[in-house]
């Protein structure tokens, strides 16, 4: 995956907000990322603290607000979690699923001084 | 004290993807953006297309690769203009990369650009590269439960071409519980079955192309 990538993204969005707020110092940034991301949480820490060094954003926090896979059946309308190799719906036993959640990937907020 | 963001995480590269798709609509260009696992058959569509559509359609290539030329070198033997991108081990293409791919090409002299994207079937699906339709190419000693293990690829794309049929005998690939599982996360994809090798087939996957050609000049 591209963690080092994607971190370099979420701190230039971050520092541009902060910059806006003319805040002093970034203590922590608020993610929503979806399962279907693929993104690993501690890597993404751990780029963030190499790349964040110099910046007002050195020692934010990351936090990371994990949503779920959920499904629609379009033949029946039922929401639900899929299992890992199986979209049938659990109801009408259809395969025909859309997807409702879970590709979330955005920067919530920021907390700042 | 809490600032909103609510900005994706990919908003610089979406941007450029834009600016991108807006270059080639300027110029008439119908792009397409090729993704698959490695060896699954891209290079082998692409130049079965070229050897087909290439007396009517000016044709060119950006090779995505993390390090060779071997493929550019395939392309260019059969007279089609290519453009490398070297990644550097990076996983996927993304619209930086393709920016500076177009403006190594006569945009002037080409009407179908295709996107050979890095071999992966995860990471590409994240990124828009400009293009107009994405299309996942997946060759049957994969496994029929690649749509499931990997459903971005499969939502996020326009059409799936299935690769490497004359295997098929070969394998325990079921083609109807893969075509169940791709309609089932994308209704409206358009699927293809065929073989980049003996080139069976290969006449709707040519003939989309050809309308699709036509509804972007008409
Ligand atoms: N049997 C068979 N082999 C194929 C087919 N398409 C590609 N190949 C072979 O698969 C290998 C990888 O193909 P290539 O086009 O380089 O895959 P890429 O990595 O996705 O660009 C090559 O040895 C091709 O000759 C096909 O339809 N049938
Ligand atoms: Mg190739
Ligand atoms: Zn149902």
């Amino acid at each position: 995956m591209h963690e080092l990538g994607v971190t370099q993204e979420v701190l230039d969005i971050a520092l541009n907000k902060a910059r806006e707020a003319q805040a002093s110092r970034i203590t922590k940034i608020n993610l929503v990322i979806g399962e279907m991301s693929g993104i690993v949480d501690d890597s993404v820490q751990f780029y963030f603290d190499f790349l964040s060094q110099d910046s007002i954003a050195r020692d934010a926090r990351l936090s990371f607000r994990r949503v779920p896979m959920q499904v629609r059946c379009r033949r029946c309308g039922f929401s639900f979690s899929p299992e890992k190799l199986d979209w049938s719906c659990p109801k009408c036993k259809e395969w025909d699923a859309e997807v409702t959640a879970g590709k979330e990937f955005y920067i919530d907020s920021i907390e700042v001084d | 004290m809490k600032v909103k963001v609510l900005q994706n995480i990919l908003d610089a590269n979406t941007q450029m993807a834009q600016k991108n798709q807006r270059l080639l609509d300027n110029h008439r260009i119908l792009a397409l953006n090729i993704m698959a696992s490695p060896g699954a058959g891209k290079t082998s569509l692409i130049l079965k297309t070229i050897a087909r559509l290439k007396d009517k359609t000016r044709i060119a290539v950006i090779e995505g690769d993390i390090a060779s030329t071997i493929d550019a070198d395939r392309i260019s033997d059969q007279g089609v203009a290519v453009v490398q991108i070297n990644t550097g081990g990076g996983c996927h293409l993304d619209a930086n990369m393709v920016e500076n791919a177009l403006n190594n090409l006569k945009l002037n002299e080409i009407d179908l650009l295709f996107i050979e994207n890095v071999g992966n079937l995860v990471c590409p699906a994240a990124f828009r590269l400009g293009e107009h339709k994405r299309v996942v190419l997946l060759s049957v000693p994969e496994g029929d439960d690649k749509p499931i293990k990997y459903p971005m690829m499969f939502t996020e794309s326009e059409a799936v071409v299935i690769n490497k049929t004359d295997l098929m005998p070969l394998l325990d690939f079921d083609l109807d519980a893969f075509k169940r599982k791709v309609i089932g996360l994308n209704p409206d994809v358009e699927i293809f079955q065929l073989s980049a090798k003996t080139g069976q087939g290969l006449d709707p996957w040519l003939s989309w192309l050809e309308a699709e050609l036509k509804s972007l000049r008409a």
